[in-house]
């Protein structure tokens, strides 16, 4: 009996360790006879290469370790604002296939159907060659809500020059403290006297009211740069001032966001689904209205059903992310398993460190998931 | 002469409720379609802010009109049942028929009425619609990539005997159905190896070698596929049961295996076997990029297939294990012969939507170089004499896509059923 459990474990600490020999022992040759050697010393050596989009200072000057701090946030970016966009679509999308009415149902039905079936790549690229290439040139560029440009060369919007933003951050911080007493307040309230404060207004007007306070009294200053157009050359134009959002990343949030939206509003839908009808009728029974149905008694115990999956989505979007390397967008793929790896030719240590990344990144997302999920988990008494 | 109240339709004047709905149901679709075709606006006496929102004000009324409970005409009811319950409803109905309004004559036109199929040259595409003959001559080449045209009949064949051979699995006489698995996951890749190495491959019987470099398009799409959903079924189910299993090392180096390729994306395992796997071979070997690529997406999908699989082991009842082994079933008999059978059955939608995701997956194989489908795409967009056709490419290829893939998950969804009331 007793054998029968070590010799297969023998094996396998056999076999990795012969695969994993094979493997170092052929790279040591390998790398010798290039004459490199392993070691991270090469971040620290000037990385010399542009890189386009930053939202950190960056130029060829700084090292090779801020070039990847530089691909990192691009791809953070990214998947942040992916994940806001298609978890709002997704929810919509996914309540909206549920509707009673039919042509609402139908329009759903086939959004899904007909981004979740076309791969990833295709639709960037769609989006990205074909879709915002037909936007007109800067020169031509009509203006949009009355201070933004959409052009081929990107999206121009006003940039907000702040003073003393720190202040602000106090007092956002400050009005978020506040709220989080009066959803104390309202839910003791609610306990004792049955009576239930509008907290959502309340809430919101203390998020809006507490930073514009503060501005009237002059705590800190806020305006807004807006774009200009400027010549270049006789035939090239651009926009000077405002904040550019290149089209890379434009076509790279629509497509990651309307591609996972898709899987996100089929766990909803899924999630939605897995509550018996019983609760909505009993519900209906004490006089609930629709909405307050979805959110008081279908929603908090769908949401159980829905988060497992939709934190897979949020992982394979981030993954997904990487995909920006296609279309130019600098993210970690593009700047350091790309172009640093091409100057350094330091394969190994790079795509190690890639990987890494990813992996903890990944990890990052499905620890504070479960966290999420256990917190409104069924607390059993 | 009855209470006649316009805020509350009721049956007693079904017909004038009627025809004043539909007459502003009918005034609203008009307006729209005027303002958005014929630059027309036949409200611009009003203000502009208000005559920006006539077309729905205008169905609101139409539909508040007609929403009369128990008409008594079955197609009425039927209408206001489906699209028109209440007020909200109404207004997403009309955005909705808007948008189909909006959005339909202009994809038509450029699908169907202004485009040209007909001429082989760029210039035969005069209409503004879309240029179908851009499609029609590089059809060769975004079936087959380089590959040379004279040859192409061998892929063709190739692809024939595999589909014959595949085909043959599901009409198998039931006496030898037990031994479907092992035609599927041995028999079947050997054939196809042979095909491939010695018929697509050549370089023997008098046929002329083409170089994996040369293969592309959609059939490249398809070997690559084809390859990587076979090889990873098997794979997937020894980490399955690698991951399940009560001896230490083999249940944490499953885990680990498992977790590191599901963490990390497939563009990045694919730089990985392009630029760092060549590292790890001894000098002087050299391994063909397309089998470099097809072991990596193998590796990344098998570490899929064995999550799915785990969710069907887990599914199953104890008592199933614990029967087989008070009938004195050894590990290897007692899954073969119970768990397996029953735990497959139970996964084969998930691993349908796996290789759903495998197929998506394959277009990136395009970052080492490899110019499937997607990557064809992107190299006749650069074609001096096709310039600007970028957008037709890329709809014929989602078209294609979209085919495989929906019929596919369609495939998967039936499969769902069937299995469901089986037990």
């Amino acid at each position: 009996m007793k054998r029968n459990k070590i010799l297969p474990q023998l094996i396998t600490i056999f076999f990795i360790i012969l695969v994993f020999g094979f493997f170092t022992i052929n790279a040591q040759i390998n790398m010798e006879n290039r004459g490199i050697e392993f070691g991270f010393g090469f971040l620290k050596q000037e990385a010399s290469f542009d890189i386009q989009f930053s939202l950190i200072e960056y130029d060829g000057s700084h090292s090779y370790a801020r070039a990847y701090l530089v691909g990192l946030l691009n791809t953070l970016l990214v998947a942040f604002i992916g994940i806001i966009l298609s978890t709002i679509l997704g929810i919509v999308v996914g309540i909206a296939r549920l509707s009673p009415n039919y042509l609402i149902k139908k329009t759903a039905t086939f959004y899904v159907e007909f981004f979740r079936n076309i791969p990833l790549l295709l639709q960037i690229f769609f989006w990205y060659f074909a879709a915002l290439r037909a936007l007109p040139l800067p020169q031509d560029a009509n203006l949009l809500l009355g201070s933004s440009f959409m052009t081929i060369k990107g999206l121009y919007t006003p940039a907000p020059l702040w003073e003393n933003f720190d202040v602000f951050l106090i007092s956002l911080f400050f009005s978020l403290i506040l709220i989080f007493f009066v959803y104390r307040y309202a839910k003791k309230r609610q306990e004792e006297e049955g009576k239930q404060l509008p907290k959502f207004l309340i809430s919101l007007c203390i998020f809006i009211g507490i930073p514009l306070l503060t501005f009237f009294a002059g705590g800190f200053g806020l305006s807004f740069t807006f774009p200009e157009l400027k010549q270049l050359a006789t035939t090239s134009y651009t926009y000077n001032g405002g904040m550019g959002i290149p089209p890379e990343l434009t076509a790279l949030t629509i497509a990651l966001t309307l591609y996972t939206a898709t899987f996100i509003a089929e766990n909803v839908r899924a999630g939605i689904q897995g509550i018996g009808k019983g609760q909505k009728e009993a519900a209906a029974s004490i006089g609930l209205t629709t909405s307050q149905i979805l959110k008081l008694v279908i929603m908090p115990q769908a949401l159980r059903i829905i988060i497992p999956p939709t934190t897979n989505q949020y992982l394979n979007l981030t993954k997904n992310s990487s995909l920006a390397a296609a279309i130019a967008y600098p993210d970690l793929v593009l700047v350091f398993a790309g172009t640093a790896m091409m100057q350094t030719g330091r394969a190994i240590e790079i795509v190690a460190i890639t990987m890494a990344t990813y992996l903890s990144i990944s990890l990052a997302i499905s620890l504070f998931m479960n966290w999420y999920n256990k917190r409104i988990a069924i607390k059993e008494k | 002469m009855q209470k006649f109240n316009f805020l509350k339709p009721d049956n007693n004047n079904l017909t004038l409720f009627l025809s004043l709905g539909t007459i502003f149901f009918i005034l609203s679709i008009i307006d729209f379609s005027l303002n958005n075709f014929l630059d027309k606006n036949i409200t611009s006496f009003l203000p502009r802010y208000l005559n920006f929102f006539t077309p729905l004000v205008f169905g609101l009324i139409g539909l508040h009109f007609i929403r009369i409970e128990f008409s008594g005409i079955k197609k009425l009811d039927i209408l206001n049942k489906n699209i028109n319950t209440n007020n909200f409803n109404a207004t997403l109905s009309l955005f909705i028929i808007f948008l189909l309004i909006f959005s339909i004559p202009p994809l038509l036109s450029w699908f169907i009425l202004d485009a040209n199929l007909s001429g082989n040259t760029k210039e035969a595409c005069t209409g503004s619609g879309a240029c179908w003959v851009y499609i029609k001559v590089w059809f060769n080449r975004f079936m087959y990539g380089m590959y040379p045209n004279a040859e192409q009949w061998r892929i063709n064949i190739s692809f024939a005997t595999v589909l014959v051979f595949s085909a043959f699995g599901f009409f198998m006489p039931t006496k030898y159905r037990k031994y479907l698995t092992l035609y599927y996951t041995i028999f079947l890749p050997i054939i196809s190896f042979f095909l491939i190495y010695y018929l697509i491959s050549g370089g023997s019987f008098g046929l002329e070698w083409v170089e994996t470099g040369a293969w592309g398009g959609l059939s490249l799409t398809f070997i690559v596929s084809f390859f990587c959903l076979i090889f990873c079924f098997p794979i997937g189910m020894m980490l399955a049961l690698g991951r399940r299993s009560n001896l230490p090392t083999i249940k944490y180096s499953s885990l680990g295996f498992i977790e590191f390729w599901r963490g990390v994306p497939l563009i990045t395992v694919l730089f990985m076997s392009a630029v760092m796997f060549p590292m790890f071979l001894p000098d002087g070997i050299y391994m063909d990029k397309l089998i470099r690529v097809i072991i990596a997406i193998t590796l990344f999908e098998a570490a899929y297939v064995a999550e799915v699989i785990r969710g069907g082991l887990q599914a199953l009842p104890r008592g199933q294990y614990d029967a087989a082994k008070s009938l004195g079933m050894g590990y290897w008999k007692l899954h073969l012969l119970v768990i397996l059978p029953q735990a497959l059955k139970l996964v084969i939608p998930g691993i349908a939507n796996t290789f759903l995701a495998l197929v998506k997956d394959t277009p990136l194989i395009f970052v080492v170089g490899l110019l499937e489908l997607a990557g064809m795409l992107n190299l006749a967009k650069t074609n001096p004499e096709w310039l600007g056709f970028s957008m037709e490419g890329y709809v014929f290829a989602a078209i294609i896509f979209w085919i495989i893939c929906y019929s596919m998950s369609r495939y998967s969804q039936n499969l769902e059923l069937k299995y469901k009331t089986d037990r």
